[in-house]
């Protein structure tokens, strides 16, 4: 068999959701629950993996989903008790099966003595012998329907054989037509047939109902009795049958009194007697449930790219519709009441539609926060410490791209936590804490953004050793004080590790400035909070999708540009006594009492020409990561719109300070700014943030 | 006549593969996700075979058969019982529950074609 490439990525998608059907069933038995449904679903999943895997021949995942199955079929069955080591044994192989179905999506093979660990790991569990599964020289090549009979070797037949056949009335009932059995066996050779009439009931007995035909066939054959035997292999049981063999000489031995039929006798029979309807008396108990409804509700397989597709119409759709707004504003025509209500009713209409068109796209973060209970458990395991995870807002839906691109840094977060947020049993014990650490997961919509929480209830960071490592590695200067926010932000610098040592886990010469980057490559922010012998948390915020934000519309030494609303805190038009000049270009703002530096963004991004500056420009507040804030210098505040980001990278290139670009409604580019990067570098004012300004895009080509 | 399939599974996988080998057999095949489902995908599409899972939520393949075998329309028709187990034991179950015939997971399409056109007489 082989089988379409769709169907294999039909395989790999559904294993995707069996194995999240596993690990919460598995969640479920591990918080107590033992009950059937429970059980049976977590058995299920299993059971689907190995079936599905079957099919594609992927043998060591049909072996090692056998034998856990194996495992499963015992708790069901009640004679294997769940004990926290066979729970244990459980979830490591649920992990286990996992990574073979990942290993066999990339066609990679794992380290087979890992498989034999795991499965030495299940034999452990006492009373499920494995039972043996056929995987000999050819396991997969499917040997049919099986057959129940040892004689395989069976000569040849001398002849032919007799063959008396009596189908039982259980026979019709399970849907056999004895005309195609007979038909069957003349397909092997010359088939006489009789009718045998003798066994047909009385008319007036009470069994006039039943079905009383049967048959006695002579065929010349050179098959063997095993094949013969096949053709009534289902129906086994359901019938009389003697077969008998005969040499070439037939020999007229049938003492029945005969009646010569024709060679199939009228396909008629086919249809079961009446009594059919009555035997079989319908089983109440399995799911008698058929008003329940249909189950979940409906549900179509996409192909992402044309959701993609159909979310880039739509991106194009809204800029289309603020175009046409603003034309229609510049021929005066807005103000009619009749062409402002259509356009509104376009406005409204355009985004719903984009809202419909994301929520295609929106997931729920469940299933990431459920592989983060793989990587807590083997984290713990790998530390000796003893963690549990908590997790909230599952149901919480963010972008696809957004979950994808989220469980790097998650997962080096949960590691992260348990590695260095912990402390082990001892410690916090003598802390008074409970000797299991609690580490929660969270997720939850605030206006606007996606906010993921991760926080240990461990010992919180140790500062003072955090500046000293920050001394010694000269990211600060000796002698400067910082506020605990700012000590807490020197974690998310390139190349800052506290841990004495690397250990295998966490520091893998990565630090939380890679998961930084992470966040911001998603348009997102992280941020830190810490108590000390309380435990530390950390904030993702990110925005719910990647294809459009709300920004501020600004202009900037004559070009348009767009700053997104989230960083923005405060738009103020300075008095001019609120600035003070600091050295030659720098200036800081006084504001409620505390200063604040500006960055005068023209110049950071490299515009010099001095004639399109505004007299009196405005000063945005924004606010960086570490909560730092600065104010950026712009010439002029225009509105606040739905801007459809688009990549700059992929068209442009990197443009540093500047993170996407986007269409105005009047068909100018505009660049959003990265405020992050922006306020990163008012430290070397002297160094543009732009390096090639002259390599800027032209902004200014009107119509696209 | 083209036949007409009704295949029930809870597996995704699996329902691609029988209702790709079932069309490229010429065969019309319709799927149902459950048992449930497929005793209300029985009564629509009145098929000439049915293949069924036993392992499946909310109603397993016992009850699909019992359900169809205790039923007044189409009652006699095959049914298959698509399995992964070849337990002698589980075969016996899925006769006395009325199956007409199995066919062991993982299947080739000609084993099922054959046991298919076995069971209902379909030529081709």
């Amino acid at each position: 068999m082989a089988p379409q490439s769709s169907i294999r990525d039909t395989f790999f998608e559904e294993c995707e959701d069996l194995l999240e059907a596993l690990s919460e069933g598995l969640a479920a038995m591990a918080g107590g629950a033992r009950d059937t449904e429970t059980v049976n679903a977590v058995f299920r999943a299993v059971h689907s993996v190995k079936g599905g895997a079957g099919a594609f021949a992927l043998t060591e995942l049909v072996a090692f989903a056998h034998r856990f199955e194996t495992v499963l079929d015992a708790i069901r069955s009640g004679t294997l008790d769940v004990t926290s080591e066979v729970m244990h044994t459980m979830q490591r192989s649920a992990d286990h099966l996992a990574d073979l179905v990942e290993a066999a999506r990339n066609e990679d093979v794992l380290a087979p003595d890992v498989s034999e660990a795991f499965l030495a790991n299940l034999d452990l569990c006492p009373g499920t012998e494995p039972e043996p599964f056929d995987t000999g020289d050819t396991p997969f090549d499917f040997a049919a329907i099986p057959l129940d009979f040892g004689d395989d070797a069976a000569p040849a037949a001398p002849g032919g054989y007799v063959i008396r056949f009596r189908p039982k009335p259980r026979l019709y009932q399970n849907g056999h037509d004895p005309s195609l059995l007979i038909e069957a066996l003349h397909a092997l050779g010359s088939c006489e047939v009789v009718l045998d009439l003798s066994v047909l009931p009385d008319w007036e007995g009470p069994d006039a109902m039943s079905p009383g035909l049967g048959w006695t066939l002579r065929l010349s054959t050179q098959e063997s009795e095993t094949v013969l035997r096949e053709i009534f292999d289902f129906v086994e049981g359901l019938c009389e049958l003697d077969i008998s063999p005969f040499d070439v000489a037939p020999e007229p031995e049938d003492p029945l009194p005969l009646v010569a039929a024709p060679l199939v006798p009228a396909t008629g029979f086919g249809a079961p007697p009446p009594a059919a309807s009555a035997a079989p008396k319908q089983d109440p108990a399995p799911g008698g449930d058929a008003a329940e409804g249909r189950g979940p509700k409906p549900t179509l397989r996409v192909d992402l790219d044309r959701v993609d597709r159909l979310i880039n119409s739509v991106g194009e759709l809204i800029i289309n519709q603020a175009m046409i707004a603003q034309r229609l504003q510049d021929m005066a025509l807005a103000s009619d009441e009749d062409v402002s209500l259509h356009v509104e009713d376009y406005r409204l209409l355009a985004r719903d539609i984009q809202e419909a068109v994301m929520a295609i796209r929106a997931q729920p973060v469940k299933p990431l926060f459920q592989r983060m209970s793989r990587i807590l458990r083997e984290a713990a395991e790998a530390t000796g410490k003893s963690a549990r995870l908590l997790t909230f807002g599952e149901n919480t839906e963010v972008d696809k791209t957004v979950i994808e691109r989220l469980a790097d840094p998650l997962t080096h977060m949960i590691r992260n936590a348990v590695d260095h947020g912990l402390e082990g049993p001892d410690a916090r014990r003598a802390a008074g804490k409970d000797g299991t650490g609690t580490i929660r997961l969270g997720a939850a919509h605030r206006s606007g953004s996606v906010i993921i929480t991760i926080r240990d209830d461990g010992a919180g960071l140790n500062r003072p050793r955090i500046l000293d490592i920050a001394r010694r590695k000269g990211l600060v200067a000796p002698e400067t004080d910082l506020a605990d926010a700012e000590i807490d932000g020197l974690l998310f610098l390139p190349g800052f590790s506290t841990a004495s040592s690397v250990s295998n886990l966490s520091g893998r010469g990565v630090g939380l400035d890679v998961v930084r980057n992470a966040v911001a490559a998603l348009g997102g922010r992280i941020s830190i909070a810490s108590v000390p012998g309380q435990g530390t948390e950390f904030t993702i915020s990110l925005p719910l999708t990647l294809a459009v934000m709300d920004g501020m519309v600004v202009s900037v030494a004559g070009h348009t540009m767009v700053v997104p609303i989230t960083s923005i805190l405060e738009t103020i038009r300075p008095a001019p006594g609120d600035l003070h000049r600091v050295g030659t270009d720098d200036s800081l703002l006084s504001i409620r009492g505390r200063f604040i530096p500006t960055v005068d963004v023209a110049r950071s991004l490299g515009f010099t020409d001095p004639s399109a500056r505004a007299e009196f420009p405005l000063l945005l507040l924004v606010e960086g990561e570490n909560q730092s804030q600065c104010a950026l210098v712009v010439d002029a505040v225009h509105d606040q719109r739905q801007v459809v980001i688009k990549g700059l990278d992929s068209n442009y290139g990197q443009v540093p300070g500047v993170s996407a670009a986007t269409v105005l409604g009047d068909g100018q580019i505009a660049l959003i700014l990265d405020p992050d990067a922006i306020a990163a570098h008012r430290a070397s004012p002297a160094a543009p943030v732009a390096q090639r300004p002259s390599s800027l895009p032209d902004l200014h080509h009107g119509q696209h | 006549m083209t036949i007409k399939v009704l295949a029930i599974d809870d597996s995704r996988t699996i329902r691609s593969l029988v209702q790709k080998v079932m069309e490229d057999a010429g065969f019309d095949c319709v799927c149902a996700e459950d048992g449930v489902d497929g005793i209300a995908r029985f009564a629509e599409v009145t098929p000439d075979v049915v293949i069924t899972d036993i392992n499946m939520p909310k109603m397993d393949g016992y009850g699909v058969i019992s359900t169809i075998r205790g039923g007044e329309v189409n009652q006699s028709v095959p049914i298959l019982v698509l399995t992964t187990e070849s337990a002698d034991h589980l075969k016996a179950r899925a006769r006395a529950a009325g199956a007409t015939g199995w066919i062991v997971k993982p299947f080739d399409d000609e084993t099922i074609i054959s046991v298919i056109r076995r069971v209902t007489g379909a030529r081709g």
